[in-house]
């Protein structure tokens, strides 16, 4: 509140004098405010390095086969002392595919140290794993008696509404009842893109009128499941800033509604854009304080982007990669396997 | 936007102004220190190295200027690299010849394609002109109704209908020249990632429609993708520039360099928040301050002219110095300053402001404004205009009628009281209780409007001095910046 007034004031000084500066000055005459347009440089850069255009292949492994040239270089390396030149080409691959400087400095620091007795794309692939290894366990169960609730977080745009569509069609295809739970009541459309797939999947679903309060939705998905005895809900939620309190605060309530028996959260995923660069740690970093989340599902990993910030993720925040989107297909949400995605990698 | 990159420039900034002259290896290491800068911001490697390139030949080929430290020729190499690299200057907005004017929005699934549309027509119909969308995104379920829902929200009429892209782009050009629309805004669909057949739906709209302006849709948080999305479509579409979405993340903005760095397009637009007037013209200069830390009061005049009630706030500003301000003239600024956007977003306009005010702006939302002004409008007339007769009681009452606490209500008075004051001083002349910020943002509003051959109204040159001489101001460029950095707390801070 304090903050409010303070803010309202120092926008409302500023601007009021400038509109009456502004004001009073067309009255009198308009000089041209114009800068002189600069010339503009048609093309900047030219070193990018090369990528295969246009393309598509239906496994993660091609896919981050392909896109991959770059790994060619480290692969030729060979020896256990590592050069500047071939730590340099370890660190342009890494920042290339998204890594981030502090976590590709650190596993140059790593290289550096031991060395690379078994040749550095052994080494680099090992040093990778290594980072990869928090669990990757998917809970479907919750304790005696209580229903046990998938809650889907993250910004806008990263695919959240769709990844519970293709996470929901693998449930049913194994078997499983599930309740869908539109709790996205903010976004124009978003509970009649949901009851689309709960309609292709036979997913059951739970809605409320647009700006609803998302915390009751989930509520009712979750009597509804326990009514029908099915086994497992989810959730889904608006996509929201991960830089705003406020709307952190809110998906916390819906946690702990969704958390309150019979509801059990078991599992929280934090649904992440594969092209998302370095502001994908601080995403992460802020759903994890709110929503304790559990595990990533990487979206569009089909593309050409590499999705290599979840190294970082895991090595700084623990937050494990549990499913990745390899395509538009409804079948295209597999499970995240680490050697797949480290082998791909490094043999292109 | 681009706090990630500021923030390393401030620090870069700070530790360079200590030295008196810099040795080849401080150069390095100061550059050093800006290539990890644009790295952590998703810079794209390669456009990282030409500009750490570019920066060094600034440096180079300048004589050593002896009113500059070494530190100051550095940061200044950084920042005129930074303008060119952002696009030099904006790119004027033509119409075609013969309306309408078709603009073309493409890029990928999540990068706000839908929304970029409806704020682009709103941008469009500000300027006079009379927009038109089509919506040519046939492949998401329920595109089409999005922008339906917002395009009602700026009234703008939309075409659709269920065929496919193609026919939809076509028809709904020719709709718009029978009704007589000058701008067409054609929303297209997006993919996951770029595949040949949305590069050839895309190509086929654009071969149909011709459009005049064809402007690729970018989210501001992509990694080092940017740059391969960005040069397929440059190579499939000949773009005419670039529009950012989500700017307002706690967006490092790189992909924004790079993109504008590999297709040579400039940045046209940017978004910088989820309303839909949070969206305006892309100004190189202005975003190189940004980064750079130096406020961008520009912009914010801009949005004050465009959207404030200027009768309005010229009466309450009369007021505010004369110090007879009522909580009905602050009400009234309230929601002038509202109709400019998000309170977060206004802040980063503002020079000297702290990265903790800015967050903490950030985390305003619109029910406690709400809130706000429920108690105010819980007063009677003759309590707003005479805040000291409201004792307990009344407190009481007005803290039922607007549904919250007393204790909100004290809040309210007390810090409205304290405003009050410091208003007066200012007009006064004296130094204000609020220090740096405003000292600086008078100092820049004078500056802005000193720029243009104008001059100030007495009232304001007054506000203006009042201000300044709590923190006088001094001419060079960057170099008082930082100085400020830590001083702009307010008083009473939550």
């Amino acid at each position: 509140m304090t903050l409010v007034i303070v803010i309202v004031a120092l926008v409302a000084v500023l601007a009021l004098g400038v509109v009456v500066v502004r004001g009073r000055s067309r009255a009198r005459s308009l000089a041209p405010l114009e800068t002189p347009r600069a010339p503009m440089p048609e093309i900047l850069v030219t070193d990018i390095a090369a990528r295969p255009v246009l393309g598509a292949a239906p496994t993660l492994q091609q896919r981050l086969g392909t896109s991959r040239g770059v790994f060619d270089r480290v692969r030729q390396l060979s020896g256990s002392a590592l050069s500047t030149e071939q730590l340099d080409v370890v660190e342009e691959v890494l920042l290339r595919s998204d890594v981030g400087v502090a976590t590709t400095n650190a596993i140059l620091a790593e290289l550096r140290a031991n060395g690379a007795p078994d040749g550095v794309v052994a080494t680099l692939r090992a040093t990778l794993l290594d980072v990869l290894s928090a669990d990757r366990t998917v809970t479907r169960s919750a304790a005696e008696g209580r229903v046990p609730v998938w809650l889907f977080v993250g910004v806008n745009g990263v695919g959240k509404t769709t990844t519970i569509g293709k996470l929901a069609r693998r449930e049913v295809a194994e078997g499983h009842s599930v309740v869908l739970a539109a709790g996205d009541t903010f976004r124009a459309a978003a509970a009649d893109q949901l009851e689309e797939w709960a309609r292709r999947t036979g997913a059951e679903i739970v809605r409320a009128a647009e700006g609803a309060d998302p915390g009751s939705v989930v509520h009712d998905a979750i009597g509804r499941a326990r009514a029908r005895g099915a086994d497992l809900v989810l959730a889904d939620t608006a996509g929201r800033r991960a830089n705003s309190t406020n709307l952190l605060d809110e998906l916390s309530k819906v946690r702990r509604v969704a958390d309150r028996d019979p509801g059990q959260v078991v599992e929280t995923f934090m649904v992440l854009d594969a092209t998302t660069g370095q502001n994908a740690l601080s995403q992460a970093r802020e759903f994890l304080a709110a929503a304790a989340v559990t595990g990533i599902v990487l979206t569009k990993l089909d593309g050409t982007a590499r999705g290599g910030i979840v190294v970082a993720i895991e090595r700084e925040l623990g937050i494990a990669v549990k499913f990745v989107g390899v395509g538009e297909g409804a079948d295209d949400l597999i499970t995240f396997d680490p050697a797949a995605f480290v082998d791909s990698l490094l043999e292109a | 936007m681009f706090d990630a990159l500021s923030d390393r420039f401030e620090r870069l900034g700070a530790s360079l102004r200590s030295r008196g002259r810099l040795s080849e290896a401080d150069l390095d290491e100061a550059l050093g220190e800006v290539r990890s800068a644009l790295l952590e911001a998703d810079v794209e490697l390669g456009v990282v190295r030409a500009f750490l390139d570019a920066v060094r030949e600034r440096l180079s080929d300048r004589a050593l200027s002896q009113s500059l430290t070494p530190g100051q020729q550095v940061i200044k190499a950084v920042h005129e690299q930074l303008i060119e690299v952002l696009g030099g200057s904006v790119l004027k907005v033509t119409y075609a010849p013969r309306p309408p004017t078709v603009v073309l929005l493409a890029g990928l699934q999540g990068a706000g394609k839908t929304t970029t549309a409806a704020k682009l027509a709103l941008w469009f119909k500000q300027q006079g002109r009379q927009p038109y969308l089509v919506a040519a995104d046939l492949q998401r379920p329920a595109a089409v109704e999005q922008l339906r829902v917002l395009a009602g929200q700026v009234g703008v009429d939309v075409f659709s209908e269920l065929s496919d892209p193609v026919a939809v782009a076509r028809k709904g050009v020719a709709e718009a020249t029978r009704l007589g629309r000058d701008v067409v805004i054609i929303d297209t669909a997006g993919r996951l990632s770029i595949d040949a057949a949305l590069m050839e739906e895309v190509r086929a709209i654009s071969e149909a429609t011709s459009p005049l302006y064809t402007f690729l849709v970018i989210d501001a948080v992509t990694g080092q993708d940017a740059v391969f999305t960005a040069r397929s479509f440059h190579e499939t579409l000949e773009l005419s520039g670039i529009i950012v979405t989500k700017l307002d993340y706690d967006a490092r903005g790189g992909a924004v360099l790079s993109a504008r760095g590999v297709v040579g397009r400039p940045v046209v637009f940017a978004s910088s928040g989820e309303k839909l007037a949070d969206f305006d013209l892309f100004h190189p200069d202005r975003m190189a301050s940004q980064i750079l830390g130096m406020g961008d009061v520009m912009t914010l005049i801009e949005q004050a002219e465009r959207t404030m009630d200027q009768s309005v706030v010229a009466e309450s500003a009369g007021r505010m110095l004369s110090g007879t301000f009522t909580l009905d003239d602050f009400l009234a600024q309230l929601n002038q300053v509202r109709k400019m956007g998000s309170l977060g977003g206004l802040m980063k306009l503002m020079p000297g402001v702290t990265k903790e005010m800015r967050s903490a702006a950030n985390n305003i939302d619109e029910g406690e404004l709400n809130r706000v002004e429920a108690i105010i409008r819980s007063m009677t007339s003759r309590e707003r205009r005479d805040p000291s007769i409201i004792d307990g009681s009344r407190r009481t009452r007005i803290a039922g009628g607007a549904g919250t606490t007393v204790n909100a209500v004290n809040q309210l008075l007390k810090q409205f009281t304290e405003m009050r004051k410091m208003m007066r001083q200012m007009s006064g002349g004296a130094m204000p209780s609020l220090p740096g910020g405003t000292g600086r943002m008078a100092g820049l509003a004078a500056k802005a409007s000193q720029m243009k051959n104008e001059s100030m109204p007495a009232g304001f040159e007054a506000l203006a001095a009042g201000m300044q001489s709590g923190a006088p101001v001094r001419p060079t460029g960057p170099k008082n910046k930082k100085k400020k950095g830590g001083r702009v707390t307010p008083p009473k801070q939550r």
